[in-house]
């Protein structure tokens, strides 16, 4: 045997098959500007669609009068909410059980909303005519705090839900109330609290932001009046849904339509739901009979589709003296805005918001949560985060880190302290989730040996006495940072999207040559899903990953799927691309057995062949098979080799990580620098290490623009103030940290190759790490909680009305 | 709307089309002239998805008229790969050191790289950084494309190139 191992070895590397660094497939598209975006499609006669949008927050829409944009040459229809009511369509259901606008009726309910959309040849003209749809408006009060929107006299907004007392999930308490919902047992938390040695309870808001990815919402439809047919495509992180939701509110039938995600430009979430755009395309499309496309702006981007966060969350921790958790309450509000229109698993009206007992050991724990109607644009997506669990992350170590504080203990020892430990896994938590796998300690033990965490601390405390003797101006900041994440939803138990569970699916084809083709029911946006899928395939079946063709996002060829949000796409997708593969390993095995004229169980797998047990010269290779597949079967066996697998997860994934950021902030300027940032993450099974170095970094990046500076902001009126990349903070590359990764490794048990999903780990574990840093720097001043972003100017107000300017 | 006759060179042809006065840059070379390597991400200068390469300077094409492009010579990323299909070194080296993932960014961003390498064959790190901070991206964190840019400058200038990504 050990003669063959090299052998083995080099075919293995052949492969290119998990583990490897696999160049991308894509990239050779991409860096000669061959991608095939939706902006990049052209069809024949087609047209541009571009909205007429409300300047006011809350207004009553008294008039609409479109003559004078229908006089502009090249205009062929405005379409207005009269002309989609009769349709049935100037609503939309919303993916978490609520309605919203696809053009306001009565009512404008936040700035930027769809009004009018304009339909003309050219995108100009389009553009021209959308100006000059007159609209007269009443303006009403405005509701932008969601503190303030639960007043008893605060201005009803929705009024077409007047006298509905019961939301989608449960009683609404107030006209502004969207659902209330709780997690845990609250006796016993209150119980534990009354008990406790040691309290905390601290506010803890995560400001709204935005995914923003650099490629805007769009789409192209185009309506085939002769075959009755709808084709639409569209930057659809989840195409299939998108396919039913066309179906069940155009009454199209299902097999009638074809949506395409083609190549997407980045989607974090900001691409998963369902938009008046799409809407109003279609319309337009059926209408005109010519194909009809709807690109967004920035500005319209920004304000309009898919924030992410604006939860308030007040996090209350019980304690024992000596440093022991015994207790987490968490009261949240949630800003919804105008729809709820959040994209969470139907029975999660608050996302996974009860994974907030983190990576530690809390007996109890209970968390309440009310969604709240205010007067800004809709969403609550999960940007680059499975649902609502960087909002949990954020507010358990921050408030880990308060306690820490108010104990007087080193927050990485209180940390410690606390954590799951490894002999407790499968780990059911407080709130009800049961934590497949993990090594904690150990993890955040090399982290801390990594960079040197006492030595710091020491250097720390040394600029301290050296700022207190006004030797320096500069403080020094260590943020720790541990988090869990849930990502693969999920089990068909507890997860559905629009009573469809969150299954994901994979079908292989081996050709006749060996050579293969996979279609799947996610949809890359940049992960690298052509690359990684293959070498899934090519080490389960011993076929080369450059002969496997991925292909994802056709409706009409690939399986029916979720799609790619929340990390699901290796948890679910990955695992139905494990098991397809061995359904058809197990048929492979069936024929080479016959040729070789043995039994099934006398043949054993060799990376890419079925040998005779005890004869290893006597083999079949998996190209030999897939020949033999389609003419020398054994009797009574169908010819061909393929199979589909939709697979069901049992339980949802949990990577997780240690993080730790030291940073400098100059007291004078507010300025902060990120001196270093080491990140290790666990997500089991690594497919491709250079695609996730490379998602860590990504992650990374947009954690540190939310941390340090992004914020969707309104003032009083209503107005949107940070609707264009002059005011919304994306990171350069000179503002960006430089990353030092790292990993350990902790296969799930239950994924057939062990494999968590690593792409939003980062953003979950690394704004609470940032803000961490930044508390960390002044909490020796007595400073317990400065709010996100930590922009140089909030920077600088903390240091000043701690009187350091004095 | 009045059209205006435009004369340019785009990747080395000669290209002579009417415009309207406003069409930009970006929207007839991706729409008229069917280069669709180009993106827009932002329409205010920002993001430089659109950047190209114009009389020796990055210009981003979202903010420049047509009719301001008569008489130039410009480069976009269909131009960088040789006519006989081979890469140029920022191609390679974007792919070979992972310097992309979406691939939205990725035609701006080796075209402002390309002008930055004929400014300065061998940048710093931070050179590179200052260099390329009118493109932004998303997906990356930026790393890779130092290290993509830092592998072209190393191939063009005939020095032994580092290792891979990880």
């Amino acid at each position: 045997m050990n003669d063959m191992t090299p052998t083995a070895a080099e075919r293995a590397e052949k492969l290119q098959g998990v583990g490897c660094k696999r160049k991308r497939v894509e990239d050779v598209r991409f860096v000669q500007g061959k991608g095939n975006y939706v902006d990049d499609l052209k069809l024949p006669g087609m047209l541009y669609g571009d909205f007429t949008r409300s300047p006011h927050a809350h207004a009553r829409i008294k008039k609409i009068d479109a003559a004078k944009a229908k006089a502009v040459p090249g205009v062929l229809a405005v379409l207005t909410a009269a002309d989609l009511k009769p349709l049935g369509l100037h609503y939309m259901p919303t993916l978490a059980g609520d309605v919203a606008a696809v053009l306001a009726e009565h009512k404008v309910l936040y700035q930027n909303q769809e009004v009018a959309f304009v339909v003309a040849n050219d995108r100009y003209v389009a553009a021209d005519a959308a100006d000059l749809v007159e609209v007269d408006y009443e303006a009403l009060p405005v509701v932008i705090d969601p503190f303030r929107a639960m007043a008893p006299d605060a201005p009803v907004l929705r009024e077409d839900l007047e006298g509905k007392t019961d939301g989608a999930h449960g009683k609404r308490r107030h006209h502004n109330h969207v659902f209330n919902w709780q997690f845990g047992d609250k006796d016993a938390t209150d119980a534990a609290f009354r008990k406790a040695e040691v309290t905390i309870k601290e506010l803890i808001s995560y400001q709204r932001v935005h995914p923003c990815p650099l490629e805007t919402c769009q789409c192209v439809a185009s309506f085939d009046k002769i075959k009755s047919e709808l084709t639409v495509w569209g930057t659809f992180q989840a195409p299939h849904v998108i396919r039913t939701v066309a179906s069940l509110i155009s009454k199209i039938p299902e097999h009638k339509i074809h949506v395409i995600a083609p190549d997407i430009g980045g989607g974090f979430g900001n691409k998963v739901g369902a938009y008046p755009g799409y809407i109003c395309a279609i319309v337009a499309s059926i209408v005109t009979g010519r194909p009809v496309k709807w690109v967004e702006d920035r500005i319209e981007n920004l304000s309009t589709t898919a924030f992410a966060r604006d939860y308030h969350m007040t996090a209350e921790i019980a304690a024992t003296r000596d440093g022991k958790v015994t207790g987490l309450r968490v009261d949240t509000i949630a800003d919804h805005g105008a729809f709820d229109a959040c994209a969470d698993p139907t029975k999660w009206p608050a996302g996974f918001f009860n994974i907030v007992t983190g990576s530690y050991d809390f007996p109890v724990a209970h968390v309440n949560v009310d969604g709240i109607y205010t007067n800004k644009a809709p969403g609550g997506v999960a940007y680059r985060c499975s649902f609502r669990v960087t909002e949990a992350a954020y507010c358990i170590e921050r408030a880990m880190d308060i306690m820490a504080q108010k104990l007087g203990m080193d927050p990485a020892e209180f940390r410690m302290k606390n954590l799951i430990r490894r002999e407790q896994f499968p780990y059911t938590s407080a709130l009800g989730w049961e934590y497949d796998s993990g090594d904690y300690h150990v993890a955040l033990q090399k982290a801390m040996d990594t960079v040197g965490y006492a030595a710091l601390r020491a250097e720390q405390k040394a600029r301290q006495e050296a700022f207190k003797r006004g030797e320096t101006r500069e403080l020094m900041g260590i943020g720790v940072a541990f988090f869990t994440e849930i990502v693969g939803a999920g089990p068909s138990r507890n997860c559905d999207i629009l009573g469809i569970a969150m299954f994901d699916s994979a079908e292989i084809r081996i050709h006749p040559t060996g050579s293969v083709i996979a279609r799947l029911g996610t949809k890359s946006q940049g992960q690298g899903h052509e690359t990684t899928y293959a070498q899934i395939i090519a080490t389960e079946l011993g076929l080369t990953a450059d002969n496997i063709a991925i292909e994802e996002g056709n409706t009409d060829t690939a399986p029916y799927g979720l799609g790619t949000y929340g990390s699901r796409s290796t948890p679910v997708s990955g695992a139905a691309t494990a098991v397809a593969a061995r359904k058809i390993k197990a048929k492979a095995q069936m024929i080479a057995a016959h040729l070789l004229e043995v039994h099934d169980d006398d043949l054993e797998w060799d990376v890419d062949r079925f040998r005779v047990k005890g004869n290893p010269e006597q083999f079949k290779t998996m190209t030999e098979l897939a020949w033999a597949a389609y003419n020398k079967v054994p009797p009574g066996m169908e010819p061909g080799l393929e199979a589909v697998s939709y697979y069901d997860p049992p339980n949802m994934t949990y990577p997780f990580g240690a993080y730790i950021c030291v940073l400098d902030v100059d007291v004078d300027t507010g300025a902060t620098k990120v001196r270093r940032f080491y990140a290790l993450d666990d997500c089991g099974t690594r497919i491709n290490p250079m695609i996730i170095e490379g998602q860590i970094h990504g992650g990374l990046t947009e954690a540190f623009g939310i941390a340090m500076g992004q914020e969707i902001h309104y003032d009083e009126d209503g107005n949107v103030t940070t609707a264009s990349l002059m005011d919304y903070f994306l990171p350069t590359a000179v503002e960006t940290p430089t990353w030092e990764t790292d990993w350990t490794t902790t296969p799930s048990p239950h994924h057939p190759i062990g494999a968590k999903g690593v792409g939003e780990s980062p953003n979950v574990g690394g704004v609470p790490c940032f803000a961490n840093a930044v508390n960390d720097a002044f909490k020796f001043l007595g400073s317990t909680h400065i709010a996100m972003p930590h922009d140089h100017w909030r920077t600088w107000t903390v240091a000043d009305k701690l009187g350091l300017h004095a | 709307m009045p059209k205006s006759q435009v004369s340019l060179t785009v990747n080395g042809e000669t290209v002579e089309a009417l415009v309207e006065p406003r069409t930009l840059l970006i929207h007839f070379l991706r729409e008229q002239l069917n280069l669709t390597g180009p993106h827009i991400g932002c329409e205010t200068s920002h993001c430089g998805a659109c950047t190209v390469d114009l009389d020796g300077k990055s210009v981003k094409s979202c903010t420049m008229f047509a009719v301001q492009a008569n008489g130039a010579d410009v480069r976009t990323i269909e131009g960088m790969a040789a006519a006989d299909g081979t890469l140029h070194a920022l191609q390679e080296g974007f792919r070979e050191m992972h310097g992309l993932q979406c691939g939205f960014c990725t035609p701006g961003m080796i075209m402002r790289a390309y002008r930055l390498l004929q400014e300065n064959g061998s940048p710093t790190e931070e050179e590179i950084r200052f260099g390329i901070a009118g493109n932004l991206c998303r997906c990356t964190g930026y790393q890779n494309i130092v290290k993509a840019i830092q592998y072209a400058a190393a191939k063009l200038g005939g020095v032994p190139l580092r290792e891979a990504a990880e």
